[in-house]
């Protein structure tokens, strides 16, 4: 009896986290007019608001900018973090942990603090209403050089040892024995920086203001601003927005929950 | 100091490793970072043509700023879901941190909004949170609860409230996966000597998972009170600010970046946060390292 009513208590937990995501998707699917019933399940479903958003509110656009934004984004974050992660953990050299002091240092700054001079560099250097502009600013981050350095620490010294007495040189070292081993956090840096950067939204909103360079989020935004009466169509749109971190997240929902307990360090 | 060869080369390759991380860095965060200290010392907008130094006198205009002080009480007032988080989404770790079946699934459930763009988490609840078309207020008038509309985003007095629903909404499966680690690293012969004492499940609630689960309940008030001081997103898509509910950083924004461009005043401000962010932060460290020696 006990653990019946817990189970119904944890799930009605789960209406009330999922519910809101299931009305999204219900509102999507109504033919107008139908709106503002109470309904659960939509009368005559319709698939035809996915298609009007996609097409006729060109939300492709902003789809194709949000893909490529993230393509580069987590494709720079990688590449950079593990190349600035390594001599950070392995090579002794002057300067070292001066570098490693003024990173840390700087995730206790927010970043609403620096977000107008880095406008107004962005602006200078001509990336105004550029997808670069959105990229470069987040092509690397302190926490994921942290997340790569701790990890280099815990692969053992023998096997670069080996290397390096065959002649391999520093690089070589990095691409051939040291890159590969550090997969999974390379799996938690890339998820983190994927749905991060999938649902970044105040920059982009600085840095854009052209229609055909809106992300996703942008995109939403304004389309929530722009007209009222027709809440199937931004529902459809929301959808369309949030589904490509929804189905990574269902099939990869572990890394999701064991990532934040490896970045949480306890104390 | 004398360099080998050898040693020269290293030092040479190491520099050469995080040469591209400098560069960006430097142009992207640095630099960035030093220039809103000496702007918030400036009277400055791109639209303006004579900016000029003008000392502390930005700081002086935000002591008499009453829209200021609005939003930095708005701000604060905005703690009251830390306490909050704390609690729930300790008491969700706990209904699904033991091994039960099922319980991946419902995990996996709670902890989907935090994955999900706050862009459409605002959207979607402010459709639910609609005066007159809402399902929540239908909802509650079928159920006879109410007799009127309840207007969730349309009052000054309920507005920042309902909007704080949200942010708990979201975030509660994040602080929850925290404390799920928190409860896992409890020594197991802890908990087996509690119960070989006798403790019922609330005694082992709060003599030994509690005190042992101090450091993560730290953490937790530490990253939900940095979030809570910077909320823009939610004050953004549900109620552009007005009706009294604009926050720091939301009236940053609207200062510096959409309306009249006052980049000094809106850095003086952004100074203003980061020190509010510092203190809160550097105490709620200190207070919670006392309490949990008390």
């Amino acid at each position: 009896m006990k653990i019946f009513l817990k189970y119904l208590f944890l799930i009605a937990l789960v209406i009330v986290f999922v519910g809101p995501f299931y009305w999204l998707v219900s509102i999507a699917l109504r033919a107008s007019g139908d709106i503002y019933s109470l309904r659960i399940i939509p009368e005559n479903p319709t698939l035809m608001n996915f298609a009007e958003t996609w097409q006729k509110f060109e939300l492709w656009r902003p789809f194709v900018n949000s893909v490529m934004v993230a393509a580069a984004v987590l494709f720079l974050n990688i590449l950079l973090s593990s190349l600035a992660a390594y001599p950070l953990a392995r090579l002794k050299f002057p300067g070292r942990d001066l570098i490693f002091f003024l990173l840390l240092s700087t995730m206790m700054i927010p970043f609403q603090l620096y977000m107008i001079p880095l406008f107004l560099t962005c602006l200078k250097l001509g990336l105004m209403n550029s997808l670069a502009g959105i990229v470069l600013p987040t092509s690397v981050g302190v926490f994921g050089i942290y997340l790569i350095k701790q990890y280099y620490l815990t692969i053992p010294m023998d096997l670069e040892e080996a290397a390096r007495i065959d002649g391999a040189g520093e690089f070589s070292i990095w691409w051939r024995i040291m890159f590969p081993l550090t997969k999974p956090a390379i799996a938690t840096l890339s998820i983190f920086t994927f749905v991060g950067n999938w649902s970044n939204f105040l920059w982009p909103l600085i840095i854009i203001d052209r229609e055909d360079k809106y992300t996703l989020p942008i995109a939403i935004a304004k389309l929530s601003g722009a007209f009222i009466d027709k809440t199937q169509y931004l529902a459809a749109g929301s959808v369309i927005a949030i589904a490509p971190v929804i189905i990574i997240y269902l099939f990869m929902q572990r890394y999701f929950i064991s990532g934040i307990s490896a970045g949480a360090v306890k104390g | 100091m004398r360099f080998s060869g050898s040693r020269l080369r290293q030092i040479f390759l190491a520099y050469l490793f995080l040469l591209p991380t400098l560069i960006i860095l430097s142009v992207f965060l640095f630099y960035p970072m030093l220039r809103a200290f000496l702007l918030s010392l400036w009277d400055y907008s791109p639209l303006s043509p004579d900016n000029k130094f003008v000392g502390l006198d930005n700081f002086i205009r935000l002591s008499k700023d009453a829209d200021f002080w609005r939003s930095l009480g708005n701000s604060f007032l905005y703690l009251i879901v830390v306490p909050i988080i704390i609690i729930l989404s300790l008491a969700l770790a706990l209904l699904v941190e033991p091994k039960i079946p099922f319980v991946n699934f419902f995990r996996a459930a709670y902890y989907m909004p935090v994955v999900t763009m706050m862009v459409v988490v605002a959207l979607v609840w402010k459709m639910i949170f609609d005066t007159d078309h809402g399902i929540l207020n239908s909802l509650l008038s079928r159920m006879s609860l109410i007799s009127e509309n309840v207007p969730w985003l349309t009052s000054p007095k309920l507005a920042l409230f309902t909007v704080m629903t949200v942010t708990i909404w979201k975030g509660l499966g994040y602080y929850m996966v925290i404390f799920i680690a928190g409860l896992r690293s409890i020594p197991h012969e802890l908990l087996e000597a509690a119960m070989i004492d006798g403790c019922k499940s609330r005694q082992t609630l709060l003599h030994v998972k509690i005190p042992m689960l101090w450091p993560s309940i730290t953490l937790v008030a530490i990253i939900s009170s940095i979030s809570a001081l910077q909320v823009f997103e939610e004050i953004y898509m549900m109620t552009q600010g007005r009706l009294g509910t604009s926050t720091l950083v939301f009236y940053i924004y609207d200062l510096g970046v959409r309306g009249e461009q006052e980049m000094g005043y809106a850095c003086a401000m952004g100074v203003a946060l980061f020190c509010i962010i510092f203190i809160f932060t550097f105490f709620n460290v200190r207070l919670m390292g006392k309490a949990h020696k008390i």
